[in-house]
């Protein structure tokens, strides 16, 4: 028994007979959840990802409703006159397009979950916590699905009520006009939803791509540049028809086009993929994202 | 037990680590000693897996370390003091490491207590001095009541006070039983805590022996005489076969001969010795020795002006 005493005086304590099975997948679970629930930084970015959503979204539809009143007042821009009935077509256009229009704040708000979905892999290199996380639990593989698993939750978590609280704010501003929408309409549960989806996807992929880069201004840079640089650039291509390829022709392929065709993007191109097909297609290019990350963090030296 | 067989990690074209082979046993505080990137640490990320090796294998109870089951409870490791993330706090930072083994949470309490930290806890790491961050680092190595302890450079940054605690406590560590390898390239430290040294340089090996052997093999016995008749002395000790050095003013250095050898040789052809004092050479100068030519980084000075260097090095 003196022994025994002297053992935990040494340690501290004791930790009792080791357990059948082995260090696996769902302890790293709770480890990955614990360190991304207990830095700041986690908040900070969540919040600005809500604000940025909401209060965009907000101010667009609020534009959309002023604009709505201008030419109801039967006055143009330039003073002159609103043909009849253009104001009625503007109204049934935006009523519409309600859900699309309160979720715009995501063209924003995903530059946020990049910035948080790279810096959900990328801080434990700059950090140093890597060599901690790998020396008590080697086994790379459970790790990285691991950290992917509860990053994607809490993204897909804080993406839907992003996407949720954005669609009650802009359409409690339409409405004002009577030209909001609810859930019970067509497509709209769907686009909603699939505003929180997209933002969730479009975190993996930044997860992946800072898996491959290991830096974490690298990964952001690459995350905006393939969501909306690229996004940006495709709207400078000749539109149809035209001779060679043009904006037609690839613009639905553009990782920002295809993922929000599922929220129905305003301006997510020409000839857009349906909701689900786009989605699809966005989620291919996550999924290329985080399975070269994956091969990078089993096979490189941490 | 950790055991290496011809391990070897090759950067580039830089050996970090050549054919090494050794063995750490448990019941003792191995010491791993060489020169600043001599390649202790990369040995150190080859143990744990966190580098690959280019050939050769390293095994942890005759396993690689990734395939042990519980990690924690066999190995606990200090690699370095900055390996967390400094917004996270000190439990916090311990919590996320003792889930990923199924470790009890009360676990956290107990090791912060044991290294003095109970009342920065909450604290982000961020703000921790070096030493704060060693013993961060050493409670997270505790956690899990491992067998096998490696640390890594460990009284880095740490106070006198500190280092006693770290010295006392791999003693302890070792006296129960446990292994304990523990890296260094100050042999001073060594030479007051390990029972076993493992040296090495540019990534080999040089030496695998215990301290005691390693102190008689490497330090020599030397006599300091300062006397009005030098050239007789140097002249009768070298004939009795004693290697003379640093013979400035009317003192000399007299190696391979005892101060009785010495004095006696004077009296018996009449030489006036004003001081006669046995020395050793100290074990820092021998772990030099060993390893000059294996130094990564010359520093280009002047002998004197490195040794000294090398002092002031060691008081930091």
């Amino acid at each position: 028994m003196a022994a025994t005493a002297a053992h935990e005086v040494l340690v501290g304590g004791t930790v009792g007979r080791q357990p059948a099975g082995r260090a696996g997948f769902v302890g790293t679970v709770r480890s990955e959840f614990t360190k991304i629930r207990s830095v700041r930084s986690t908040y900070w970015a969540l919040l600005a990802l809500v604000v940025a959503c909401v209060g965009i979204g907000a101010l667009f539809s609020w534009g959309q409703t002023q604009r709505l009143l201008r030419i109801e007042s039967g006055t143009r821009f330039d003073g002159g006159k609103v043909p009849p009935g253009f104001a009625a077509q503007i109204a049934a256009q935006i009523h519409a397009q309600a859900a699309s229009i309160s979720l715009f704040g995501l063209l924003i708000g995903q530059l946020i979950i990049i910035v948080l979905g790279a810096l959900a892999i990328t801080s434990e290199y700059s950090t140093g916590m890597i060599r901690t996380s790998l020396s008590v639990m080697p086994r790379r593989g459970t790790v990285f699905a691991a950290k992917g698993v509860v990053f994607g939750l809490v993204a897909l978590v804080v993406g839907l009520v992003t996407s949720f609280l954005a669609f009650f704010t802009g359409q409690a501003i339409l409405s004002s006009q009577h030209v909001g929408t609810s859930l019970g309409h067509h497509d709209v549960l769907r686009t909603v939803v699939g505003g929180g989806l997209f933002l969730a996807v479009c975190g993996l992929l930044s997860f992946g791509i800072g898996a491959m880069l290991r830096h974490t201004a690298g990964a952001i840079a690459a995350g905006i540049g393939l969501m909306f640089v690229l996004w940006i650039l495709t709207q400078f291509l000749p539109g149809p028809p035209s001779g060679w390829i043009g904006q037609a022709d690839i613009d639905k392929w553009i990782p920002f086009n295809a993922g929000s065709s599922i929220w129905e993007n305003q301006a997510n191109g020409l000839h857009p993929f349906s909701p689900w097909i786009g989605f699809a297609v966005f989620c291919g290019y996550a999924a290329a994202a985080i399975i070269s990350g994956l091969v990078v963090f089993l096979r490189r030296d941490a | 037990m950790i055991e290496a067989k011809g391990l070897t990690k090759r950067y580039g074209d830089t050996l970090a680590v050549d054919h090494l082979s050794f063995t750490v046993e448990p019941g003792r505080i191995t010491g791993f000693l060489g020169p600043n990137g001599a390649g202790k640490t990369t040995t150190m990320r080859l143990i744990l897996g966190l580098d690959r090796p280019t050939s050769g294998t390293v095994t942890v109870n005759g396993k690689p370390f990734s395939r042990l089951a519980w990690p924690m409870r066999e190995v606990g490791a200090l690699l370095d003091a900055k390996a967390v993330h400094g917004g996270r706090s000190a439990y916090n930072h311990l919590l996320c490491v003792a889930q990923t083994n199924n470790l009890p949470a009360r676990r956290i309490g107990e090791v912060l207590e044991l290294v003095g930290l109970t009342e920065v806890a909450r604290k982000r790491s961020k703000g921790f001095s070096l030493g704060m961050g060693q013993r961060l680092g050493i409670a997270a190595a505790l956690l899990g009541d491992p067998q096998i302890l490696m640390f890594d450079e460990p009284v880095n940054g740490l106070d006198p006070e500190g280092i006693l605690w770290i010295r006392n406590l791999m003693k302890a560590l070792a006296a129960d039983g446990r292994t304990v390898f523990v890296s260094s390239h100050l042999m001073s430290e060594m030479e007051n805590t390990a029972d076993h040294l493992i040296v090495i340089g540019r990534g080999r090996l040089i030496s695998d022996c215990t301290t005691a052997e390693f102190i008689a093999a490497n330090s020599q016995q030397s006599v300091r005489v300062r006397t009005p008749q030098r050239d007789e002395l140097t002249m009768v000790a070298s004939a009795a076969g004693a290697t003379v050095r640093d013979d400035v003013g009317d003192s000399v250095v007299l190696l391979g001969l005892t101060a009785a050898q010495v004095g006696d040789l004077a009296f018996e052809n009449r030489i006036r010795l004003h001081e006669l004092a046995p020395a050793h050479a100290s074990l820092e100068e021998a772990f030099m020795e060993l390893t000059a030519s294996s130094v990564e980084f010359h520093a280009g000075l002047p002998d004197a002006v490195e040794r000294e260097t090398a002092h002031a090095g060691e008081v930091a």
